[in-house]
């Protein structure tokens, strides 16, 4: 059957969306290629009742295509839909340092996806490190599991555009204050301008070097700390393939989407992370405007919540940048592409050769080239040539099996 | 509490949790190794997206650990 609307990621944004159609009397399909509904944000949270939505899970989708009166999505089955919602939210984004690829090092949504969707605890003791707000949570999260954390590692330090929208948002410095207090009580340290920049160990960690870092993050003042589990997020990369194989416009890293969450293609809506990283709050929001623009007008209520969100994740995502001086954590020997095992010294020898921008780099020593498409490696090798991180075009966005695409094809014909 | 066998090994799951998170739990970090410099490599981004954590699953290899959920009577290795 076709359906009015294909939604594909089941975070806040698709679910909501979902909800929202059904009730509105949409025929709507919502899929997700992991086995529970909830993304990364809701991992473990109690199933929703989703009355009037055709649920798919466990349906990785690998890629969508325009078709007469709609769009396929392709999965290991293929939903037809004359609407398509792209809900497919973000990754943590990751910089290499010497012993990052280590088992014990953990991305900090991973982290904290092991306590709140596997109900593991990561490891006894830990550091969290890297940059953004979402460090915090993270770390009360893992208090919670019963991680010993030994520290948390801000590596920017405190800005003035950061309290300024603090003070402008008095829920969102409420949850920030709970946070800090959370890890006071618990005489978890909080350190501004210090980063992990290297992790020890034989077959695992055993302890991570920490260091003072300059406003740039150039590091100065090192010291070892004993720990068996470490959590690195430096920010999000929002999952645009889907977007990028239909042809959406895009802006930086994320898929352009106007106040009612249509995308640049006639029929083709994007809510959440895809959008431009803002948290779970502002992906309800935008779920639910996707399906206004379908049936009715928006709310205005809910475009100046949208609004004002957005503008509390402009002002983050300019409090906490990437910055250059992470470049002199590496040593010639540093895995940068953890898939390809391609270090920092064969990154140079391509450079010498001449390859100037991340493609040429790939042809020539391989980063990105393999089972991750360059997901962990994308930022740093784009940031080692000189550009901005750009979205790489995959024409699989997941890896398929050739019998799938064999049944596939005989699905289509039938 | 379900139970499923890595390299032989008795490995507990509770229901529903990932291949994944249950070795990781069980105190097995790592359960392949990289092919050229022969690196251990067990769970990293742990959502699917790293491909760090491949295994074999019933004799199906590459198969994301932080993926795929445990079933009792599950043979798990390399």
């Amino acid at each position: 059957m076709s359906y009015d609307l294909a939604v594909v990621g089941a975070g806040p944004a698709g679910l909501t969306a979902a909800r929202v159609a059904a009730k509105r009397g949409l025929r709507v399909a919502l899929i997700d290629g992991y086995a529970r509904t909830g993304g990364q944000f809701l991992r473990g949270a109690a199933q929703p009742r989703l009355t009037g939505v055709e649920v798919k899970l466990g349906q990785r989708v690998w890629a969508v295509e325009k078709s007469p009166g709609g769009f396929q999505v392709h999965a290991s089955a293929t939903t037809t839909a004359a609407t398509l919602l792209i809900a497919t939210g973000a990754h943590d984004t990751v910089l290499p340092f010497p012993g990052w690829d280590l088992p014990g090092v953990l991305t900090a949504g991973g982290a904290q996806a092991l306590v709140k969707g596997e109900r593991i605890r990561p490891g006894a003791e830990m550091v969290v490190a890297g940059t953004g707000p979402f460090l915090l949570p993270v770390a009360v999260t893992l208090l919670e599991a019963g991680v010993r954390v030994k520290e948390v590692l801000e590596a920017n330090r405190p800005s003035p555009l950061m309290a300024a929208a603090l003070a402008r948002n008095p829920s969102k410095a409420a949850e920030a204050l709970a946070y800090v207090r959370r890890l006071a009580a618990a005489r978890v340290p909080y350190r501004t301008g210090h980063a992990v920049v290297a992790a020890h160990g034989k077959d695992s960690v055993e302890g991570v070097t920490v260091a003072r870092l300059t406003p740039e993050w150039r590091p100065y003042a090192w010291r070892t700390v004993d720990c068996d589990t470490v959590a690195v997020g430096y920010g999000f990369t929002p999952q645009v393939d889907l977007a990028l194989q239909l042809g959406c416009e895009l802006s930086g890293d994320h898929v352009v989407a106007d106040d009612r969450q249509r995308t640049s293609v006639e029929g083709v809506l994007a809510a959440g992370e895809v959008t431009g990283v803002a948290g779970a709050p502002s992906a309800v929001v935008e779920g639910a405007l996707a399906v206004h623009s379908l049936v009715g007008e928006p709310p205005p209520r809910l475009l100046a919540e949208k609004a004002r969100l957005r503008r509390f994740a402009r002002a983050l995502e300019r409090s906490y940048p990437v910055r250059d001086g992470w470049r002199d954590w590496l040593t010639p020997d540093t895995v940068v592409c953890r898939c390809e095992e391609v270090t920092l010294r064969a990154i140079d020898e391509a450079r010498d050769l001449g390859a100037h921008d991340p493609r040429t780099l790939k042809l020539l020593a391989r980063p990105g080239m393999g089972w991750c498409q360059g997901r962990m490696c994308g930022h740093a090798v784009a940031r080692l040539t000189g550009h901005e991180p750009a979205p790489q075009k995959r024409p699989f966005a997941q890896p398929i099996t050739l019998a799938d695409l064999t049944l596939h094809d005989r699905e289509d014909n039938a | 509490m379900i139970e499923f066998r890595f390299e032989g090994r008795a490995i507990s799951a509770e229901e529903g949790q990932s291949i994944g998170a249950a070795l990781h739990a069980a105190g097995i970090r790592s359960w392949r190794t990289t092919r050229f410099g022969g690196r251990p490599r067990g769970l990293f981004c742990a959502i699917g997206a790293c491909f760090d954590c491949l295994l074999t699953v019933n004799g199906v290899p590459d198969q994301r650990a932080c993926q795929t959920v445990a079933r009792a009577g599950d043979e798990v290795g390399p």
